[in-house]
């Protein structure tokens, strides 16, 4: 089976390509990229699908290196198989998932039954992020060794913060020793406990109990010490407050090894959306002041902040449907985060190169996955994108078992409209 | 003139000149009230569910006893003050009281946001008797009417509010109506009972009682909120009550004709000595008093009631 892509515009940051160029697939790689690929004769075409993607962006697999697809466990808000569907219906060719799940996957069994269960579906590639504690309760590191060697690409407690500063120091020495990042949910719950959105005028006139943007500020410039005291490094998860922004910034000119994602509902809405209560602006970190919305879209301009991630974190109406307080946190994310992060391109606080670079080789390199790129020989992971495709947010339509999704009902500019996993087409707007 | 609005969520979306029509309408329904036959036909034929998901007496009370002057059939649900204890959802039991066609629902519950909720799926008037530490509407209307009384006017008045303010629903609803209504609002209470930001509401911010209630024309009190309260916010009550009681002597600061005024239920000798609540400046009773008359208006005008 042969792919041949024509006359698209490939961006491929990780070798500072954008070009206008074919590129053919073959036995799952990427076996050559070069302008007017010749078509074979039409005696050998018949394994060979021709697509033409004139007007159309092609980019090496996008990858979401924080998600939540709830199996073992909730299998009724998400299963691996409908949260990978969803990844490659919004672009993704790789995603990364947190191991809150029921049991909590801090054992080889559970990472591997992850990757068996990614297989089954066969559909976006699947790395399971191990917890970072036994049960993520913060107190006694997991066996990273053993879970590496399972095939889990990075340590996590998120979800819960690692309170404990002795127990993140370990964690972070030990992981890197394996050559490992640690990715970091950062939250001080004595001044989190309890709170339910940002705190702020809308949390008083709401009534609300804030959450107040320090809580996760102290964490982070605690992170950052931490990494910098036992020279290894942290990833910050779900960047969403102008002072962890500015610590991150900070801390990588002093030449900290510190990395940062933030998900696009923190630079796409404010506290403002949760005036009238609906829980489907409810989450974790909580959407912040329009301050700090600005203070995202800068570190995403300057570099500060890596990556975009989804925090998919989908739930059924049992969690959602229910008072804003007792409300469970989160929103479904796969299948809207490329075209929220694409506003940031019509808005020209990205280029779309920068873009790709944010959502591909980036959280690839974090991670330390062989994805990304499209060298030639490399896994023919591809995302095509078209950039001015209008289209209306339709929770209904999703392929994630999450509705979930404040974005239902937004008019989007630009979306995925084909996802290549493997060479193999995972996903295809009709169109095409 | 009539109300032209579905639900009474809050204080926060009313203009003035509704604030102004409600309380006309309490005042004309309170003559009923001192009758012999305290009942006039008004309602006849509709009924009036209450859905109590917090303990309460004076507000239930005060509501059941509106609607049957007004000859409104009522009927009380208590219920347990979490859907998650429960095991039924607030959006199920409000689906099958709409089953039984009634005409005006009354919700108290301890979220912030419960009657938003029914409101917007219901067809029914939804009256809001207090959400968690939002907004109490017919709170703040019978505190106002009572201003109104004392006063004439609340335009220009100097009004102190003091207590546990981050956890007071009824503090948001009076805020809201009294800096509407043209008064000066100084609000008073420990740091950590200040929310933040409150000031964009329009207000002064005290924290000290002496210079909150300097030249008050009213002094309005609330408890603690002891069961909002998330952790203990206070070293003690002997604390608070130390610093933040209105008593005989600080009240002198006040204007010689302050009326003092308080949501009740009272915490005699914490946030008001008893000399205060029991003496000449209090207007606590008759609060209670137009309550029932607020609400009598209240469950007239939603029903489509016209002055």
């Amino acid at each position: 089976m042969k792919l041949l892509l024509k006359g698209g515009r490939v961006i491929d940051p990780s070798q500072n390509i954008d070009t206008i160029t074919d590129i053919l697939i073959q036995d799952g790689k990427i076996s050559m990229m070069k302008k007017d690929i010749p078509l074979p004769e039409s005696d050998s075409g018949n394994d060979l699908k021709i697509f033409d993607l004139k007007d159309k962006i092609i980019a090496p697999g996008l990858i979401d290196m924080h998600t939540h697809l709830r199996e073992p466990g909730f299998e009724y808000k998400e299963t691996i198989r409908t949260g990978s569907e969803a990844a490659v219906a919004g672009g993704f060719t790789s995603i990364a998932c947190m191991a809150n799940t029921d049991p909590v996957n801090d054992n080889r069994s559970v990472t591997e039954f992850i990757h068996k269960q990614a297989r089954l579906a066969a559909m976006a590639n699947v790395y399971p992020i191990a917890a970072l504690s036994k049960g993520q309760d913060g107190k006694i590191l997991t066996e990273f060794g053993d879970l590496k060697n399972a095939g889990a690409v990075a340590f996590s407690d998120d979800g819960n913060p690692v309170a404990d500063s002795g127990l993140m120091r370990h964690a972070l020495e030990y992981a890197y020793s394996f050559d490992m990042p640690v990715i970091s949910h950062c939250e001080d719950t004595g001044l989190s406990s309890g709170g339910l959105m940002h705190e702020g005028f809308i949390s008083t006139q709401l009534g609300l109990q804030g959450i107040p943007g320090i809580a996760e500020d102290i964490m982070v410039i605690r992170d950052i010490n931490l990494a910098g005291f036992t020279r290894t490094r942290v990833h910050i998860a779900h960047v969403s407050t102008a002072g962890s922004v500015q610590a991150v910034r900070e801390a990588r000119s002093a030449g900290i090894n510190v990395t940062a994602e933030t998900a696009p509902h923190y630079f796409t809405l404010t506290d403002e959306a949760l005036k009238g209560f609906s829980t489907n602006f409810k989450m974790y970190p909580p959407l912040r002041g329009a301050d700090d919305v600005e203070a995202i879209k800068e570190g995403l301009r300057d570099g500060t902040i890596d990556t975009i991630a989804s925090d998919h974190a989908p739930h059924s109406s049992v969690e959602k449907d229910v008072e804003f307080e007792y409300a469970a946190n989160g929103i479904t994310g796969l299948e809207t985060s490329l075209p929220l992060s694409l506003k940031l391109v019509h808005d020209g606080i990205l280029t779309i190169n920068q873009l790709i670079e944010k959502m591909s080789i980036n959280p690839s390199n974090i991670l330390k996955i062989p994805k990304g790129s499209l060298k030639t020989g490399s896994d023919a992971d591809i995302t095509v994108i078209d950039m001015n495709k209008i289209w209306t947010v339709d929770t209904d339509k999703f392929r994630s078992k999450g509705r979930n999704c404040p974005f239902n009902g937004w008019e989007l500019k630009g979306k995925a409209v084909m996802t290549i996993v493997g060479g193999d087409v995972r996903y295809a707007d009709s169109e095409l | 003139m009539n109300l032209s609005r579905k639900d009474m969520l809050g204080i926060i979306d009313l203009s003035r000149e509704e604030i102004d029509f409600i309380l006309d309408t309490a005042e004309s329904f309170k003559e009923i009230s001192t009758r012999k036959i305290k009942k006039v036909p008004t309602l006849r034929g509709k009924t009036v569910i209450t859905l109590f998901f917090e303990a309460s007496t004076r507000t239930r009370t005060s509501f059941e006893i509106a609607a049957k002057r007004l000859s409104a059939d009522t009927i009380n649900i208590s219920a347990s003050s979490s859907s998650v204890v429960k095991g039924e959802t607030l959006i199920d039991t409000a689906r099958n009281l709409e089953s039984m066609n009634p005409d005006i629902i009354i919700i108290r519950h301890s979220a912030a946001g419960a009657a938003h909720i029914l409101a917007g799926l219901l067809e029914q008037s939804i009256i809001n008797a207090g959400d968690g530490a939002h907004e109490h509407p017919t709170q703040a209307l019978l505190d106002m009417l009572t201003i109104r009384e004392k006063k004439g006017t609340m335009e220009g008045l100097k009004i102190a509010i003091v207590g546990d303010i981050a956890h007071s629903r009824v503090a948001r609803s009076n805020i809201y109506g009294l800096t509407k209504m043209g008064a000066d609002v100084a609000i008073c209470g420990p740091a950590m009972m200040i929310p933040r930001d409150i000031d964009q509401m329009g207000v002064s911010v005290y924290y000290n009682m002496e210079d909150a209630i300097k030249d008050a024309d009213v002094v309005m009190m609330l408890r603690m909120q002891l069961e909002r309260q998330k952790r203990d916010l206070f070293p003690s009550l002997r604390e608070y009550a130390n610093h933040f009681s209105l008593n005989r002597d600080n009240i002198k600061l006040a204007k010689n004709d302050v009326i003092v005024m308080h949501p009740g239920p009272i915490n005699r000798g914490v946030e008001i000595t008893p000399e205060i609540a029991d003496g000449p400046y209090s207007v606590i009773l008759e609060q209670v008093t137009n309550g029932v008359a607020v609400r009598m208006a209240l469950l007239y005008l939603l029903s489509g009631g016209k002055k």
